[in-house]
């Protein structure tokens, strides 16, 4: 933090930058010494940064040939020890998948960050989507958990890339960043905290060296990770394999073993790992739910709406994945009405229904234009709309 | 097996519990296993302080789980990429790649130049056996021309790969072919590997008695390794031969040996001079 602070790299107090740059000097703040990447739009000021920053402070950037390779470079700079970080927009995303699932199978801690531009395919790059939430979920192969946060200002930006550091390096898990072209490109100012204040989580390694007793691997509590060349000898393998790391690819009771413990591994800690903002919720009959560069609108909205004399309630998931199913079902309770915003076709909103069941009314709202956010007065005509249903 | 039986190479450096190599019987990995692991132990390097990578395919299962040290066993086609992130991070690893011509050169090709390109401080060896075995005999990019295989059963159109050429070209320091026959040679170009500085690629043509063999009509290990020994053609004499004097020939030896500043090297002087 001092060569931080005396490299001028940061400094708190109101700080006026995009996102994309917000994004790399979180990273750097949280600890990450390792980012590789390959250009893509609307990504690429974070790589900018990063590779200026970097060597500051005695870290590696590396561009790679392409976005599985700057993945993989990660994957193999976290077990030597370094905390690491790629950032991609949807094609690039879409090539990660494999090797987000090799990093979610061996457990490497990892952050991932995805600027979501429209697609699908090559899209429209410059402009802001949230096509790739079930992407992030379910992107890769065969049946597995993640952590995917959900950032809707350049302070986010900011404070959400640590927040997925320390999320990767204490659950030993790839994160995902799911930021949009819209976030990521503004400029808006930003408060820095003071940086002593800010929580830095270092992953658990193994505390002494016991020959022939290592377990590196699907602990419910999470194993400590051993670093490469620190004389542990651990094996990392993709194939299904037991809490020492040996495969076993004939015996169902290994499969069912490995994928339970990594799922438990993240549900026993739903709650320190699922954030979810709410505003205005006492008496709130209907509630706009949204995450990431929507929830910017839908918070002028409740603003607006209360002038009106409409009691709208605001929430913003923060955590998109594990998706916050106690939290939205306990809201379901509490409110007739939920009206859910997302850049997209309807991707979250089949999470909520599948949470809410029959405890309240679910409606959702596209912007006017897909690849626009939603127009504060569109809201305001549908909502009126809703609450008169 | 008890540990007196055992050999002491085995004793020495393989991982307990996994004392006995994966590969079917008459297998070209087990020789260049062995050739690895004479090498390391005749230069007694620390193997605590040696990081071996591969991806998928038979030549993936030469480190993993067999070798007693860090293994990270990766996805198909990109060991180099998770390697150059490991040596990136910690330049003081010896980093080997145990790669094959499926994995190093058709799924892997592009990584396997821009490697070479970065000349980046990691001893490649690719396991060439001209087939994919482990998926039961389909064409690699690697196969002969006019060879039938599993996938071409009308005989393969295209032409392979001349992968020492390939990547001597991209960049890389040091770049070596022999054959399993040539174990002196192999374990003496596995020193030099080791100690290289820059991408170093070792190329070993490998037999493959279940698929490869099956389509030859030839299933005997050992007169697959006399094949290899009578097609071999040392380097000094194939370079005054025509193309068609070449043809079903392997060369073998050094392709080249040269000094270039390693990527982890030139990264460390720039991280001097922007720390300054």
């Amino acid at each position: 933090m001092k060569t931080l602070l005396s490299e001028k790299i940061i400094e708190s107090g109101t700080n006026f930058m995009m996102g994309n740059e917000a994004c790399a000097l979180g990273a750097i703040v949280a600890g990450c010494r390792f980012f590789a990447f390959y250009p893509i739009t609307p990504a690429n000021e974070i790589a900018l940064h990063m590779s200026t920053l970097l060597p500051k402070v005695g870290g590696i950037y590396i561009q790679m040939e392409d976005e599985i390779s700057s993945i993989a470079s990660v994957v193999g700079s976290s077990w030597a020890g370094s905390k690491a970080m790629t950032a991609t927009s949807g094609p690039g995303f879409s090539l990660m998948q494999e090797t987000i699932g090799y990093a979610v199978m061996t457990e490497t801690p990892c952050v991932i960050v995805d600027v979501q531009r429209c697609g699908p395919s090559t899209g429209t790059p410059p402009l802001p989507m949230q096509g790739d939430v079930y992407q992030a979920r379910h992107g890769s192969h065969g049946e597995y958990p993640i952590i995917a946060l959900a950032p809707s200002s350049v302070g986010d930006m900011f404070l959400l890339t640590i927040e997925a550091f320390n999320l990767a390096e204490k659950y030993r898990t790839p994160v995902i960043l799911l930021s949009d072209a819209l976030v990521g490109h503004m400029v808006e100012s930003v408060e820095i905290p003071d940086l002593s204040s800010i929580k830095i989580f270092e992953r658990k390694t193994p505390e002494k060296h016991v020959e022939d007793e290592f377990s590196f691997f699907l602990n419910e509590n999470v194993a400590p990770m051993p670093k490469f060349g620190s004389n542990y000898k651990a094996h990392v393998t993709a194939s299904t394999h037991d809490e020492r790391g040996f495969r076993n690819v004939e015996n169902p009771n290994f499969v069912d073993n490995l994928v339970r413990k990594l799922y438990l591994k993240i549900q026993r800690h739903n709650k320190d790992i699922v954030k979810v903002e709410t505003k205005n919720l006492d008496e709130a009959e209907v509630v706009l739910l949204s995450y990431g560069s929507v929830a910017r609108s839908a918070k002028h909205v409740i603003n607006q709406a209360r002038q009106e004399g409409l009691n709208i309630g605001y929430v913003r998931l923060v955590t998109l994945w594990p998706f916050p199913d106690d939290e939205i079902l306990n809201l379901a309770r509490k409110v007739d009405k939920i009206m859910v915003l997302e850049n997209n076709m309807g991707q979250v909103v089949n999470e909520v229904k599948r949470v809410v069941g029959c405890e309240a009314e679910v409606k959702f709202l596209p912007p006017r234009l897909l690849g626009t956010i939603h127009e504060p007065a569109y809201i305001m005509e549908n909502l009126r709309r809703f609450v008169n249903e | 097996m008890s540990e007196t039986q055992l050999h002491p190479l085995i004793a020495k450096y393989a991982r307990k519990g996994a004392q006995r190599q994966p590969h079917c019987a008459g297998c070209g990995n087990g020789i260049i296993a062995q050739c690895m692991l004479r090498a390391i132990e005749e230069l007694d390097l620390d193997f605590g302080k040696m990081v071996f990578v591969s991806g998928i395919g038979c030549s993936s299962w030469i480190p993993s789980p067999f070798f007693n040290t860090d293994v990270l066993h990766t996805i198909h086609g990109r060991p180099l990429a998770f390697a150059t992130g490991v040596k990136l991070s910690n330049p003081d690893l010896r980093v080997v790649v145990f790669t094959g011509d499926g994995d190093g050169a058709a799924i892997g090709g592009n990584h396997l130049i821009h490697a070479a390109r970065k000349n980046i401080e990691i001893l490649a060896i690719l396991i060439n056996n001209r087939i994919y075995g482990m998926t039961g005999g389909q064409v690699a990019p690697t196969t002969p021309h006019g060879m039938k295989t599993r996938t071409t059963p009308y005989g393969n159109l295209e032409y392979p790969f001349d992968l020492c050429k390939l990547v001597e070209a991209a960049g890389a320091s040091y770049v070596v072919r022999w054959t399993t026959f040539h174990v002196k040679q192999l374990v003496s170009s596995m020193k030099r590997g080791l100690l290289k500085e820059g991408f170093s690629f070792i190329e070993v043509m490998s037999q493959c008695p279940v698929q490869y063999g099956r389509f030859i009509g030839i299933r005997d290990p050992a007169k697959m390794l006399l094949m290899l020994r009578d097609s071999s053609l040392p380097i000094s004499k194939a370079k005054s031969m025509s193309e068609e004097e070449l043809e079903g020939r392997i060369v073998v030896g050094e392709f080249v040996d040269r000094e270039r500043v390693g990527l982890t090297k030139a990264y460390k002087k720039l991280l001097n001079e922007v720390q300054a």
